[in-house]
Formats: structure tokens, C-alpha cells, sequence
């Protein structure tokens, strides 16, 4: 099991720890529903340095970027960031991800460089699929294991953080990014992104200076009640918003068009792996769709592979994701389900063991963030 | 963490408590409760019925996962924990702050003390877990 560069501050502020993509991760700290809330209402950090990182960068780095991914890179001015998709040539998903471009000191002329930030869970085999993909003139380097990422997430996040940092982050828009110092760090990448649905920002930093940024962003962070933030409350965060999570939502098998991505899914853009696919499934429909479904007044959670119901009791469908939302106190879920039973307000029913529960399909986000 | 050594446990994370008359309280151990997170619900929906060692009588929820409960010896389901009771006005989280005491889940009438034996004392439940 690997650690990240926090992985010793997580156990010495007493986080339950296990096993994630490999990782040594905390899961929680107090508690995921306080964790939770300290996010929607505060603000609160997450070590996702498991997450990992490429660069990409050359004279044909916009090329190999707009093959492998799904979403429209030549939109990308410097210090953009989009969220998109690694497509696989069956029309599946090898993983989601986020594409930076950056900035251009680092490069030749007539170079670009991009970051594509990928899931933990799934380095090695992005790592592969990318450079077999590579018929450029471009090199892919692996920054992972020298990347820490800190998720500083919540409405105080910008308020939290800028004592640390010159660069003014109340007026950076959501996904762009730019390099500065912050806490005496130079270069750190300062992302006004995350997956939290909260706000806020995300903070890549040389690993050997991780300890040092979160130290000191919990001494910036004290007045606003800052606090360490486990991965149990990102997947509950997560799926308040409705956001896919790769392995449950999201995997080899499943199509963008049929997860909802077709928004991410540019088929306009030029060639790309399974555009051809995407195109064709956008144009004649797809037989199934992950739904987001919610069971106010059910206390019983659905859960991942639960099969789904129509009426009669015929299987339409599986669960993918479900949790005891915390903010609006009662199940939420999302499933793959046939495509007539995905439109909004149809009633569908989760096998949960011997109980059958009633749930209403509703269109994600499930929490409405003020 | 506690583990009450007046206490026989289980594989599965469950605590039995014997009083007289081969009367028993269950419950899920200190272990488990903090595994499970804050638990949100409680369902037992057993009560009357006679199982074996072994089967579900119950199920917990919590926010992130859902986790079966498992008779840890024989018996009749006498009662399920009425500060438990989604109909009495329940109070999941008492499982999480005395998951040995207030936070009892159900009281059964054993029928076969012998399985008794089969489940561990408080050190070798101890030592499974850590």
C-alpha cells in the first residue's frame, strides 16, 4: 500500500484509515455526516494526492489530447481547465478526468503543454492507453508520484486561503487555474475546481512541499474553523451533485452518452477514439441512461448493484451509486435503467434484500448548493 | 477502544450479553460501530421469530455502507430496542455512543447455550480487529 505525503499527518490527527486505488487514505476524520456538512457550510481539506497527474507537451500536444479524450481541448485558452473523458475504442470509459492547458514557459517554440489529472485507481492502465496512443510529436510525462493535490473546498474556501497567496482567488472563475506562490511555495497550481459541488480550489504542489502547504493552510484556515476532510464525505459530496464516480457510475462497459456526458462528449471536434459511436448513440438514442432517483421518506439506502425494478417487479436496471444524502436527509441514488423509465418523475423500485423500495427519478444535481 | 471482557463476540462484530435464564442482550461491538460511521437507521424486523446462528435478523444502515446483523448464537428474538424503534422515535446514533449499554440492539432467549463456546472472549475479539 502506498502513502501519500500526508499519509503520517492523517494518522497522527486520529483519521480512520483504509485502503483506496492502493493508497493509504483517510476516510474520516470525526465523522462523514460533520465532515459533510463542514464542507457545504465551511470549508474543509482533502488530501487526493493519490490523484494522478500527466503531462503532455510538444508541437502535437493538442492533437494526441483531442484523440484520447472525449471533450473539445482546442477550447482551452492557458489557464483553462474542462472535465472530459478517456473514451475506449468499444464506446466505454477507460477513465474520467480533468485537462489543464498550460502555461508555455516550459516549452520549445511552437509547443503546447496540457495536464490531463486522472483517478487514482486507474494510473498505470491511463498511463498505458496514453502512450499507445501516441503517434505524435509529443511527450507524455508522469508526474504522479512527485504531484501532492490539497482539495480546499467550501464557501470560505477563498477567504481561507488568501492570506497564503497574491494571486486574488474571490475573482478567479470555476475551472481556470493559474501558477503562484502561496504559503512561501512558488509554482503551485492553483485550480478553481473540485468535485465537491462546495467551491473552492484545488492546489497541486511539489510532493516534497505538501507538509508545509497544509500546515500552513490550516493555520490560514483557523478563523474560518477549517478542517481535514475524509474521502467518506467526498463520495457523499460527489453524489449530492450527481456526479459519476469511475468503477461505480462510470467503467469500461458504459458510454458518456449513456452516463449523461454527452456534454463533455464532442463528436463536432474531429476524429477522436469511438466518435463514430458517440455520434451514431446521440443521433438513434441509447437503450439505457444513469438516472439520479431519490426515496424521500425511505430510510433504507440504496446501494451499489441493487437491482432496479418497474412496478411488476421486471428488472430495468442496476444501482450504481446511493448514500443517506446529508444535506436533505433521505436516500439518494443513481442507476443505469432502461431508457423509458429514465425521464423525471417516473416512479421505479429498489430490491434492497427482501424490501422493494419506491424511488422517483429526478434529474442530478440532487442538492441545490446556495 | 472498549471491549468489555463480561462479553462474548463474534466474527461478524457482534456483542452478547447473558443474563439469567439463558436470557441474552445483542449489539454490535465499539469495533464496528466506528467502521459503520454514524449509523442512520436500524431495522429489525424479526422479533417473535426463532433463528439460527448464523442468519440475519436485522440490518443496519449508514451513511456510506449497509451492514447485515447476524444472530451470534440461536434463539428466539424476544425484543428489539425500543430507542432503536423507527415507530418509538428512534435514535441510531446511540449504537455509536454506547454500543454496549443504551445502544443494545435486541434481547433473545437462547436456545442452544453450547454455541456460547464457538465465540470469542474480549482479548481474542480484540486481537481480530487490531
Amino acid at each position: 500500500m502506498k502513502n501519500t505525503p500526508l499519509t503520517e499527518k492523517h494518522i497522527a490527527l486520529g483519521a480512520r484509515m483504509a485502503e483506496f486505488a492502493g493508497y493509504n487514505m483517510p476516510i474520516s476524520y470525526t465523522g462523514i455526516k460533520e465532515e459533510h456538512h463542514q464542507v457545504r457550510n465551511k470549508v474543509g481539506v482533502f488530501d487526493v494526492s493519490h490523484m494522478g497527474e500527466f503531462i503532455v507537451r510538444g508541437k502535437e500536444a493538442l492533437q494526441l489530447v483531442q484523440k484520447i479524450t472525449t471533450n473539445d481541448a482546442s477550447k482551452l485558452s492557458i489557464g483553462d481547465a474542462q472535465y472530459s473523458c478517456f473514451p475506449n475504442e468499444q464506446g466505454g470509459i477507460v477513465d474520467d478526468c480533468l485537462a489543464y492547458r498550460l502555461p508555455e514557459d516550459m516549452c520549445a517554440e511552437g509547443e503546447q503543454a496540457f495536464m490531463i489529472v486522472v483517478n487514482a485507481s486507474n494510473i498505470e492502465k491511463d498511463w498505458e492507453w496514453a502512450n499507445r496512443h501516441n503517434d505524435f510529436d509529443t511527450r507524455l510525462i508522469n508526474i504522479s508520484d512527485q504531484t501532492a493535490l490539497l482539495a480546499v473546498q467550501g464557501p470560505k474556501a477563498a477567504e481561507a486561503l488568501q492570506p497564503l497567496t497574491q494571486v486574488d482567488l474571490g475573482s478567479m472563475k470555476y475551472y481556470t487555474f493559474t501558477k503562484g506562490a502561496v504559503a512561501g511555495i512558488d509554482n503551485v497550481l492553483i485550480s478553481a475546481t473540485g468535485y465537491t459541488g462546495a467551491g473552492g480550489f484545488e492546489l497541486y504542489v511539489d510532493a516534497s512541499r505538501a507538509g508545509q502547504l497544509w500546515d500552513a493552510v490550516f493555520e490560514a484556515g483557523k478563523a474560518y474553523d477549517i478542517q481535514p476532510i475524509g474521502l467518506g464525505a467526498r463520495d457523499t459530496l460527489r453524489l449530492e451533485m450527481g456526479y459519476c464516480l469511475y468503477g461505480n457510475d462510470i467503467d469500461d462497459a458504459t458510454s458518456p452518452i449513456e452516463a449523461g456526458l454527452g456534454w463533455i462528449t464532442k463528436t463536432k471536434k474531429g476524429d477522436f477514439i469511438s466518435r463514430d459511436t458517440f455520434a451514431r448513440q446521440r443521433e438513434e438514442g441509447v437503450s439505457r441512461k444513469l438516472a439520479g432517483f431519490i426515496l424521500p421518506g425511505e430510510r433504507r439506502v440504496p446501494r451499489h448493484d441493487y437491482p432496479i425494478e418497474d412496478a411488476g417487479g421486471n428488472p430495468i436496471g442496476k444501482v450504481t451509486s446511493g448514500t443517506m444524502s446529508p444535506s436533505l436527509e433521505y436516500p439518494i441514488g443513481m442507476g443505469y435503467v432502461k431508457t423509458e423509465f429514465a425521464s423525471p418523475d417516473t416512479t421505479i423500485f429498489i430490491a434492497a434484500g427482501k424490501k422493494r423500495l419506491e424511488a422517483k427519478v429526478v434529474k442530478p444535481p440532487f442538492y441545490k448548493p446556495q | 477502544m472498549n471491549f468489555p471482557d463480561n462479553l462474548k463476540y463474534t466474527n461478524e462484530h457482534e456483542w452478547v450479553r447473558v443474563e439469567d435464564d439463558n436470557i441474552a442482550y445483542v449489539g454490535i461491538t465499539d469495533f464496528a460501530q466506528s467502521e459503520l460511521d454514524e449509523l442512520v437507521y436500524i431495522e429489525v424486523e424479526t422479533v417473535g421469530e426463532t433463528l439460527s446462528q448464523g442468519e440475519v435478523f436485522g440490518t443496519v444502515e449508514a451513511v456510506k455502507t449497509t451492514s447485515d446483523l447476524f444472530m451470534p448464537v440461536s434463539g428466539k428474538i424476544l425484543e428489539f430496542n425500543p430507542a432503536l424503534d423507527e415507530s418509538e422515535g428512534d435514535d441510531p446514533t446511540l449504537v455509536n455512543n454506547d454500543p454496549y449499554g443504551e445502544g443494545w440492539i435486541i434481547k433473545m432467549q437462547i436456545s442452544n447455550p453450547g454455541e456460547l463456546d464457538e465465540l470469542l472472549d474480549a482479548e481474542a475479539y480484540e486481537k481480530m480487529v487490531s
